[in-house]
């Protein structure tokens, strides 16, 4: 008789019983879908935190009948109006925007020219906002020497956008949160196909005195590695996606991307390696309370 | 050592649930002392597995009391339940080896799952095989045994872990004069150690040969005690 006798690892026979096909591929998938959630509610949060400091800083200024007398009646609406402007030191890149230029704009919308219209047009002056505080004072003053001008901010599409980038982060985080669930049924379903393939050993181990625990930590050790085999995977494939969608999505976002690694920025790359973690967890997890939940319907 | 108090055992039906599933065991009371023998026989289709089923929580009874090796078995937690079971070997009527592990594994089986270290399961190993004369088999699969050589690795699975209570469901149904002959010689040997064991079996002329007190069941109501 052979001197030395090491025990079968696989006394329960799980390799055969959860095959290393069907889970790893499906917790691979779902890996792959978590990655794309990720970087999708990343990528929106960036490129929204990137508009709204545009819209914010924006400045729109509208000036009705601007060749009228301003209120010191010494020079023009407009003049007065750009003149204040000059002065004020946090309206930076003042620029009148040109007949031609108003016309470009509007024509769309009136579907004529605004000349054949001989509608009185405003003056349009765009600037940023770079000054402390609000634009409050600026508004009272320029009313004040021009009655009826209007100043508006982005501060109406800054709420949009990020009521928008809201929404979008939430359907990211209820596509990864669908995505663990589906994972841990997937997992449970595998677990209770496996059970039912092994009962007869799994019965006669529990009744030569197995504790619930050890065969529950050996089913879950299994699921473990095929959950970390699918994952790991899965991430691995998204990778080349990502950085696809990153090239395409290049020219909206920040210049420093592109010299990143396959162009996908800092947090992707602290974010995607918790994905086989979190897989792991559920997996490990998922399978520990199937088997124990199961080992209970037996005396 | 093993005492039962008006016990009663109805099968939970899954496929007729709540249908008023027939008594299997009806107002059993009994008491084997510690380090007893007993025979239990009956009719087939008496109660004789479904009792000992009991005695190794393997069911659980719908009325009644029982001490195992003095536990109550209804107040013991999964985890005590296990242990319990480490000192209980059972012999079953139906062998239930572990289809995919060759004899030698089958057998040291027990001691693994109770997390006795290899080195100390060797010799134990090899000194069963050898009471029940399978040494040269130890590589084979049940499949590859003949009836009654799995019974007698059945055996030495129940018996290499020196339990305190050792069950044997017919025993002997599968083997010759000469294998039915060893193995009873190897029970008595283990119940003169102080082991306390109940061997079922129809087999009367084994009996004669084997005296020791019987526990008789019919129709599931204990009809012989002693
Ligand atoms: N799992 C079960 N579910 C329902 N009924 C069962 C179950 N096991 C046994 N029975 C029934 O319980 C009764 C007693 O069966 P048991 O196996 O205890 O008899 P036995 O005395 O061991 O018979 P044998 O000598 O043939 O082994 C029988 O009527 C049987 O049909
Ligand atoms: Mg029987």
């Amino acid at each position: 008789m052979a001197e030395r006798h090491r025990p079968p690892a696989d006394f329960l026979g799980l390799r055969a019983a959860l095959a290393d096909r069907l889970l790893p591929l499906l917790v691979g998938a779902m890996a792959f879908l978590a990655a794309l959630g990720i970087a999708g509610a990343q990528a929106s949060a960036g490129l929204a935190a990137h508009w709204q400091q545009d819209a914010a800083t924006a400045l729109t200024i509208q000036v009705p009948t601007p060749q009228a007398q301003d209120a010191t009646t010494t020079t023009t609406r407009l003049a007065a109006v750009l003149g204040a402007l000059a002065a004020t030191p946090g309206a930076e890149g003042v620029q009148q925007l040109s007949p031609a230029a108003i016309n470009n704009l509007l024509s769309p919308w009136l579907g004529t020219d605004t000349a054949d219209l001989g509608l009185p047009l405003p003056a349009v002056i765009t600037a940023h906002w770079a000054g402390p505080g609000g634009v409050g004072p600026l508004r009272a003053a320029l009313q004040k020497l021009s009655p009826g001008t209007l100043v508006d901010t982005g501060a109406l599409w800054t709420g949009r956008v990020a009521a928008l980038t809201a929404s979008l982060q939430a359907c990211a985080a209820a596509v990864l949160v669908i995505v663990a669930l589906i994972g841990a049924a997937v997992v449970s379903v595998a677990t209770h196909a496996g059970l039912a393939q092994r009962r007869e050993t799994i019965v006669i181990v529990h009744e030569l005195g197995a504790f619930d625990g050890d065969i529950a930590g050996l089913i879950a050790q299994r699921i473990l590695r095929l959950t970390v085999t699918g994952a790991l995977t899965g991430t691995a494939l998204s990778l080349p996606v990502l950085a696809w969608l990153a090239r395409l999505a290049a020219p909206f976002a920040a210049s420093t991307l592109s010299s990143a690694l396959l162009g996908l920025p800092a947090p992707l790359w602290a974010a995607l390696p918790a994905l086989p973690l979190i897989a792991a967890l559920i997996g490990w997890g998922t399978a520990q309370l199937t088997v124990r939940g199961w080992l209970r319907t037996l005396p | 050592m093993v005492l039962f108090e008006d016990v009663w055992l109805r099968y939970r039906q899954a496929a007729h649930p709540g249908a008023g599933s027939p008594e299997v065991l009806r107002g059993i009371s009994f008491e084997i002392p510690e380090g007893g023998m007993r025979w239990l026989t009956g009719p087939s289709g008496a109660g004789k597995t479904s009792l000992l089923k009991l005695i190794y929580l393997s069911e659980h009874p719908a009325r009644g009391h029982i001490e195992v090796l003095g536990t109550p078995v209804a107040r013991v937690t999964r985890n005590q339940a296990s242990l319990l079971r480490r000192r209980i070997g059972v012999v079953y009527q139906d062998f239930r080896l572990l289809p995919q592990l060759n004899a030698y594994d089958n057998i040291a089986l027990p001691m693994r799952l109770a997390h006795r270290p290899e080195t100390s399961i060797h010799a134990d190993v090899i000194e069963i095989m050898k009471w029940v004369g399978l040494s040269h088999r130890h590589q084979a699969l049940p499949f590859e045994l003949s009836g009654g050589e799995q019974q007698r690795i059945a055996i030495a699975r129940a018996v290499v872990s020196r339990p305190k209570l050792l069950i044997a469901d017919e025993p002997t149904g599968n083997l010759d004069d000469d294998q039915a002959q060893r193995v009873m010689l190897l029970l008595t040997a283990l119940n003169k150690l102080g082991t306390t064991v109940i061997v079922a079996t129809h087999n009367t002329a084994l009996i004669q040969r084997h005296p020791a007190p019987a526990l008789r069941i019919e129709s599931g109501r204990l009809v012989q005690d002693g």
